[in-house]
């Protein structure tokens, strides 16, 4: 199962990022895997509608879960007609790496 | 044709709507009562609450054309999606979605001419209001009330200048406040703008915003500075270096903010207020009768 995790930066030393449509990077995991990949978010400055695009790369990517500090409406819309499950958490002093260790456990 | 005035402020808070309703009253009883009040800040329209014999003569719905997107002759190339400058359109190919989020497009027509296809044709979609208020006239106030949601506040502007009285001698536009597209929308029309603002730094720092778009839009325009007395005076000394006319100075009256707040703006106006409100009004009809 693939996870998208919001990210400040690359690299899994990076802290999470509250933010979803504007977050600066994406980390995507694959539980099946164990592997790591992290991408720029490419509408970070959008002047509207960051969240829906986001969602459309999302599904795109054929991804199940994703972890975020908040989920806009139209975001939250969109990520649940498509049944992605949303998992907020509001702890912007976590790495990527313990979130993802943390799930693993 | 009528004269119309726009009462801006850049900042909110400073005024606009009490120098509005109160310059509109004056008018209506010292001058004449051919002059219509037109409430533009659709987003937050409060005119009415000052107005409490109003009653409503008219009301009707505004629509924006917004596509929708025919999933079975839709090819999923993305090409609509490209061309949406607003990102109200989602494309998913690999789950054959498309659709138009109303609430974010701006009908600017862009994604049908970027269709190929045919999959796409607008629809009305309605984004708020009109209504229109009578006092005994029966072109006393209009007032323009946009849904929540919508970005569209220019829409209803435009149709509020479309469907004001044209046999009216002067249209007030009371204006949203800040400096963007509304406010833009609400001034072009404007044959004189009065920008209210208060003696203080932030008072001063929209002010100066919009007096620079004034300029940029080429408007005739003056300053009345309201809650007078209060803060400091900086704002008089920018008005004196600017060159521009100060119409009228409306002081700080703790028990006169205490009315407006229980909606009795029009009632036991003090004299010294009233004063202002009579001179700017006599400064208005001069230059009607210049330009």
């Amino acid at each position: 199962m693939k996870t998208i995790i919001t990210a400040t930066g690359k690299g899994e030393e990076k802290l999470f990022d509250l933010r979803f449509g504007r977050a600066a990077w994406f980390c995507i995991y694959d539980d099946a895997t164990d592997n790591m990949e992290f991408f720029e978010n490419k509408h970070v400055d959008a002047p509207s509608g960051a969240g829906g695009k986001v969602v459309e790369e999302v599904v795109e990517l054929g991804v199940s879960r994703v972890i975020s500090g908040d989920f806009g409406p139209k975001a939250k819309d969109l990520l649940e007609k498509f049944d992605i499950q949303m998992v907020i958490l509001k702890d912007d002093r976590k790495t990527i790496k313990e979130i993802v260790e943390n799930f693993k456990s | 044709m009528s004269y119309k005035i726009a009462v801006c402020s850049g900042k909110g808070g400073t005024g606009k709507t009490t120098v509005a309703v109160n310059l509109f009253s004056t008018i209506q009883t010292k001058w004449t009562k051919n002059v219509q009040l037109i409430d533009c800040d659709v987003e937050e329209p409060n005119d009415l609450l000052f107005f409490k014999d109003a009653k409503v003569i008219n009301r009707s719905i505004v629509n924006q054309l917004v596509p929708v997107i025919d999933e079975s002759q839709c090819t999923f190339c993305g090409k609509c999606e490209e061309y949406c400058e607003f990102n109200a359109i989602s494309i998913i190919p690999s789950v054959k979605y498309a659709s138009v989020d109303p609430n974010m497009c701006h009908s600017c027509g862009a994604c049908l001419h970027a269709c190929k296809f045919g999959a796409i044709q607008e629809h009305q979609h309605p984004i708020g209001e009109l209504t229109s208020f009578s006092r005994g006239n029966q072109m006393d106030i209009l007032e323009g009330s946009l849904k929540i949601g919508s970005p569209m506040q220019t829409k209803i502007i435009k149709d509020l200048k479309a469907n004001a009285c044209d046999e009216s001698d002067i249209l007030i536009y009371d204006a949203p406040p800040g400096t963007s597209c509304p406010v833009v929308e609400t001034v072009s029309a404007a044959d004189f703008v009065i920008l209210v603002t208060e003696p203080t730094p932030f008072g001063l720092y929209d002010l100066r915003l919009t007096v620079d778009l004034m300029k940029e839009m080429q408007k005739d325009f003056g300053i009345v500075v309201n809650k007078a007395g209060m803060g400091d005076r900086e704002v008089y000394a920018y008005i004196k270096e600017e060159d521009i006319e100060l119409l009228a100075e409306i002081p700080f009256n703790r028990e006169y903010a205490g009315q407006y707040a229980q909606g009795k703006l029009l009632s036991d106006v003090p004299p010294l207020i009233e004063q202002e409100y009579l001179k700017l009004a006599i400064y208005l009809k001069n230059r009607m009768s210049h330009d």
